[in-house]
């Protein structure tokens, strides 16, 4: 059955575009049919880190307002059959959406679509409302510092209140993933410990993805980290989360500083 | 290579991404400057070539697939419009 998942937060540039791209790849990867969609009307970023940016044709907004067809907007990827994008506009903004259109487009891709991911925008409005209006599932994206957990705090209590789930007295099925972990500095009792989160905000935890270069990269050439290098460890991090929300049961691994021979001859730390 | 790298557990660098960024976003956003205040021009060339077609032949929307690719300095706009063999004219045909 398909399953409607929204990546969300609140606060901006704690990683919700990276995750969708990484996690929807590497659910296409273990063989689903998923298809990535872009809330974030008027400043859409998730073309550009899957690598699509130069072939969107249509987007959200054309098909929610019938302008063009739901298999006219979809963008296929080059690297894996079964993943697919639905562009934002952007062009338009966020009054362009309505909860009707919205719906009529997610029932219609629950129909070919075992996953379809919301990539949310920032913030608690319209966009972000209608990006998690309809989830069976959601994925919380926090860093370990304090005004991303305050936020997730809120988008927590949203899910719980403002969704359909939630308004036919069922839950949203939600998960903290924890981005941009840092582990030289939690080595140095820099950051609010990831036992710390969890208790503040009581949901469980899908995965810790480390800090990493790796992240970087990826989106500077245009691909989901899990498909780009998928051996560094944030695409095995994503890789695990993925396998988690699929069911499965697996150790959690905090990441770890690693340090060159030479550094750890010297006891030099690593930046 | 240094040989430090010998005693490091680092491997040899990537080649660098960021000219590879440099260049999709120089040619995203001379697309996007451009789209603001005019029309784009695939966009553009896409609506009359359907509407010349439609002139001729009933389109079915869902028999149309239309895809762009954005280059430097060349774009491709690629219409692939399916007719059913002995088509139905659109009315405005003989017009």
């Amino acid at each position: 059955m398909a399953k409607v998942l929204v990546v969300t937060s609140g606060k901006g540039g704690v990683g919700k575009t990276t995750s969708t791209a990484a996690i929807g790849a590497a659910l296409a990867q273990n063989g689903k049919k998923v298809v990535v969609v872009d809330f974030d009307i008027g400043l859409r970023n998730l073309d550009l880190v899957m690598g699509a940016e130069r072939r969107v044709v249509f987007d959200l907004i054309n098909v929610v307002q019938g302008v063009s067809k739901l298999s006219q907007a979809l963008i296929r990827d080059k690297r894996l059959e079964t993943l697919w994008l639905l562009p934002a506009s952007q062009t338009r903004d966020k009054d362009a959406l309505n909860e009707e259109g919205v719906g009529r487009v997610i029932s219609e891709l629950r129909e070919t679509y075992d996953w379809i991911i919301c990539d949310s925008p920032a913030g608690i409005e319209r966009g972000a409302m209608l990006a998690m209006r309809f989830a069976d599932e959601a994925i919380i994206v926090t860093n370990p510092e304090v005004s991303s957990v305050r936020d997730s705090d809120r988008i927590i209590g949203m899910l719980d209140a403002k969704t359909v789930k939630a308004e036919n007295g069922e839950r949203v099925n939600k998960h903290v993933l924890i981005t941009r972990y840092d582990p030289a500095r939690a080595a140095r009792g820099e950051m609010i410990s990831i036992d710390d989160i969890l208790e503040i905000l009581a949901t469980p935890l899908l995965g810790i993805i480390p800090e990493s270069q790796d992240v970087l990269r990826a989106s500077n050439v245009g691909s989901p980290v899990t498909l780009n290098n998928p051996s560094s460890s944030p695409a095995r991090a994503y890789a695990d989360a993925t396998r988690r929300l699929l069911g499965e049961t697996i150790e959690m691994m905090v990441p770890a500083e690693r340090k060159g021979l030479i550094n750890l001859l010297l006891g030099r730390r690593a930046a | 290579m240094s040989m430090f790298r010998l005693f490091s557990s680092r491997p040899a660098p990537l080649p660098a991404s960021a000219p590879i960024a440099r260049e999709r976003l120089q040619i995203l956003l001379a697309h996007e400057r451009g789209l603001r205040g005019q029309p784009d021009l695939l966009m553009l060339l896409r609506e009359e070539i359907l509407s010349v077609v439609s002139r001729h032949v009933a389109l079915d929307s869902e028999k149309v697939m239309v895809r762009m690719e954005r280059g430097r300095n060349v774009s491709t706009l690629e219409v692939d419009i399916e007719l059913p063999n002995g088509f139905e004219p659109a009315l405005a045909a003989t017009g």
